[in-house]
């Protein structure tokens, strides 16, 4: 019980101190950048958009810092992420409501198959250590992870996509479709995903392979996994029940990390396919200088993160009892 | 731990101190110098890192041309004059290729390298002090453990329009630092208790003396593995920032070369080399600095050293042999 209140105290101290920076960092820079952004936008946006742009800055106000800094919690506590500038009226939160699903989409099955297939690789390499698949798989996946993967993305486009003509490239569906939840559709957002998927599945499967397959090697040499060779247990029963099951810990608790970090997707490949996630509003947002759906989508990416992590470690102290007195 | 726990985060192997004693760091390093002459993959990483070094040390020895002068025929295909074509603006690729190694390279040297600095400092101090400099110094390096690293540079380079290097230097080890530092002070916790500090304490040597002298020398390989990690980060972060255009785009490297193919559409305007070198390179400098690291790991944890035949089939061939007898 200790061990949970410790971890949610955490949690809100590290949210708190997240949306502070978030709060602090335009009013710190130096050259507010808001007051070059409504000089930029002057006469071109209407008086809405400027006070939309005033609120979130804190410029033009006689309000003291504090008094700005509450307005934006309670603003923050009810919901109200401000107006987006690029996609003027329309509110952050409506903004990113209609990107979130792709991003979860595409991010999240990738990091589901990276983590199932990297982890089998890690299993089968630990196991025939030294073996074909030992000695090819970790050392390659360990240089392509090395690789931006935005540029293996470049590469996937150039090769599938405009040589061979395989696969589309451009943006989450054919914008001749309108979003429904029909079969032509998912179909299309299927085909429409699979060469970022590849592009990030290649980049990211090494470090899944590389924990896996360190700790099961350690794990291989426990006396029960001795005990279990000597009971005459079939291999495979060895293997999954008996080393692999005690060395996916690391593994799993990576997992239920990266599951946080799908919401921050993968911003370089969203915007080499033009994928309308969230990474890739977080460019166009940076593009247009739009500093309240910037703001917003850092600050989702982060919570994200702080559920997961906190996910992470219930889930660790549930399954290996040793976490729970640890410090 | 404090937040997560175990291998997770990479907690270092248990072989990766040396016990005890009064550790000399030359003896350390000529060990690394060692080791990475006796693994294929340590001597794979270190050449590669070396002639990068050499390319941006001297760049002018190798590629004549001024990598910014528009001076050549727009979007030539590669030639004996222009070994890999020519940009649309008429600029040499291979010129931009060879001069660009200088800047990313220093970034991810210098910056691998102050993060180190802070990780060892933050983690060192939470480890070693406890009490009340543990939770503070400890709770900042959790915070910026979490954010995550791209999305939070990308707005801080927003917010920071025309930064150059230094900035962008400082960015990237404000936000890259965590990692290491937790790892440092988790490895500083265990040994926290050893005989030898102990004993330093009963001579009444300060703790800046005991952390400098008698921890940091002990720590030698997860120092140098805290920075090897880090450069790769480096590597592509800064690349990924430089191919968004944040950064100062007017510089030469490999990732405003990215950002500049990409924003002439070079792979839809069969222009392929723009975009193909500076990634290809990238991914060599960040592949240099990984196999050295995995290499690495393989030396300081010898758990890990290749072996040719698995245990059980030197040490039991009849034990083994029944076992796969049963099996499938």
């Amino acid at each position: 019980m200790r061990f949970v209140l410790r971890r949610a105290g955490f949690f809100v101290l590290t949210l708190w101190a997240c949306v502070t920076l978030n709060f602090l960092l335009p009013r710190l820079m130096p050259g507010n950048p808001a007051i070059a952004l409504m000089a930029k936008f002057h006469g071109r946006l209407n008086p809405v958009a400027l006070k939309a742009i005033e609120v979130a800055f804190g410029v033009n106000t006689n309000e003291s810092l504090a008094a700005q800094y509450v307005s934006y919690l309670h603003d923050l506590a009810t919901g109200n992420l401000g107006i987006s500038l690029t996609f003027f009226p329309t509110p952050v939160s409506v903004v990113i409501r209609g990107a979130i699903l792709y991003t979860l989409g595409l991010v999240g099955v990738t990091t589901i198959l990276a983590f199932i297939i990297g982890t089998l690789i890690g299993i089968v390499g630990a196991w025939r250590r030294g073996g074909w698949l030992d000695s090819i798989l970790p050392p390659v996946f360990v240089i392509t992870s090395a690789i931006p993967y935005f540029w293996v993305g470049m590469l996937l486009i150039l090769v599938f996509g405009i040589k061979l003509n395989w696969f589309p490239y451009d943006f989450a569906y054919d914008p001749s479709l309108s979003p429904s939840l029909t079969l032509p559709f998912i179909g299309n957002v299927i085909v429409h995903s699979i060469l970022p998927a590849i592009a990030i599945l290649i980049t990211s499967i090494g470090g899944w392979i590389l924990t896996m397959r360190n700790t099961m090697i350690t794990t291989l040499a426990e006396d029960y996994v001795k005990m279990a060779r000597a009971k005459g247990l079939s291999s495979r029963r060895i293997m999954f029940d008996y080393a692999a099951r005690n060395a996916i810990l690391p593994n799993l608790s990576g997992f239920a990390m990266s599951v946080g970090f799908i919401v921050s997707g993968a911003v370089l490949v969203e915007y080499v396919f033009n994928y309308n996630g969230l990474g890739y509003l977080l460019v166009q947002a940076l593009d247009s200088e739009d500093y309240p759906l910037m703001q917003a989508l850092f600050l989702l990416i982060t919570i994200a993160v702080l559920i997961a992590i906190l996910l992470a470690d219930i889930v660790t102290a549930i399954l290996d009892p040793r976490t729970r007195s640890a410090r | 731990m404090a937040i997560l726990t175990g291998a997770a985060i990479g907690e270092p192997a248990p072989g990766i101190t040396r016990q005890g004693g009064q550790p000399h760091p030359g003896q350390a390093l000529g060990r690394i110098w060692r080791a990475i002459r006796s693994n294929k993959k340590a001597f794979a990483g270190a050449s590669l890192l070396a002639i990068f070094t050499l390319l941006a040390i001297f760049p002018w020895a190798i590629a004549r041309d001024n990598p910014q002068a528009e001076i050549y025929g727009r979007s030539l295909g590669p030639s004996a004059a222009h070994w890999f074509g020519t940009t649309y603006y008429g600029q040499d690729l291979f010129a931009q290729a060879v001069w660009g190694t200088r800047e990313t390279l220093l970034i991810a040297v210098v910056s691998g390298a102050l993060s180190t600095f802070l990780s060892v400092i933050m983690g060192l101090a939470a480890g070693y002090l406890g009490g009340l400099w543990d939770a503070v110094l400890n709770f900042i390096t959790d915070v910026l453990l979490v954010i995550p690293t791209f999305p939070l540079l990308i707005i801080i380079v927003a917010y920071l329009p025309g930064i150059g290097i230094p900035g962008l230097i400082t960015v990237l080890v404000i936000t890259g630092y965590s990692y290491g530092a937790r790892q440092l002070r988790a490895q500083t916790l265990s040994i926290r208790g050893r005989d030898y500090l102990e004993a330093a304490r009963v001579r009444g040597e300060r703790s800046s003396y005991v952390i400098l002298v008698e921890i940091i020398p002990s720590m030698t390989s997860l120092i140098v593995a805290t920075f090897l990690g880090t450069a790769v980060y480096n590597v592509l972060a800064a690349a990924g920032l430089q191919f968004l255009g944040l950064g100062n785009p007017d510089s030469v490297s490999w990732g405003t070369m990215l950002y500049w193919a990409q924003n002439n559409e070079a792979l839809q305007t069969d222009q392929y080399l723009w975009a193909i070198i500076p990634g290809a390179l990238i991914g060599l400098l960040g592949a240099a600095f990984a196999l050295i690291n995995y290499a690495f790991d393989e030396i300081s944890n010898p758990a890990l050293a290749r072996v040719p035949l698995t245990r059980t089939r030197q040490l039991n061939p009849v034990l083994r042999r029944l076992s796969a007898n049963r099996a499938n």
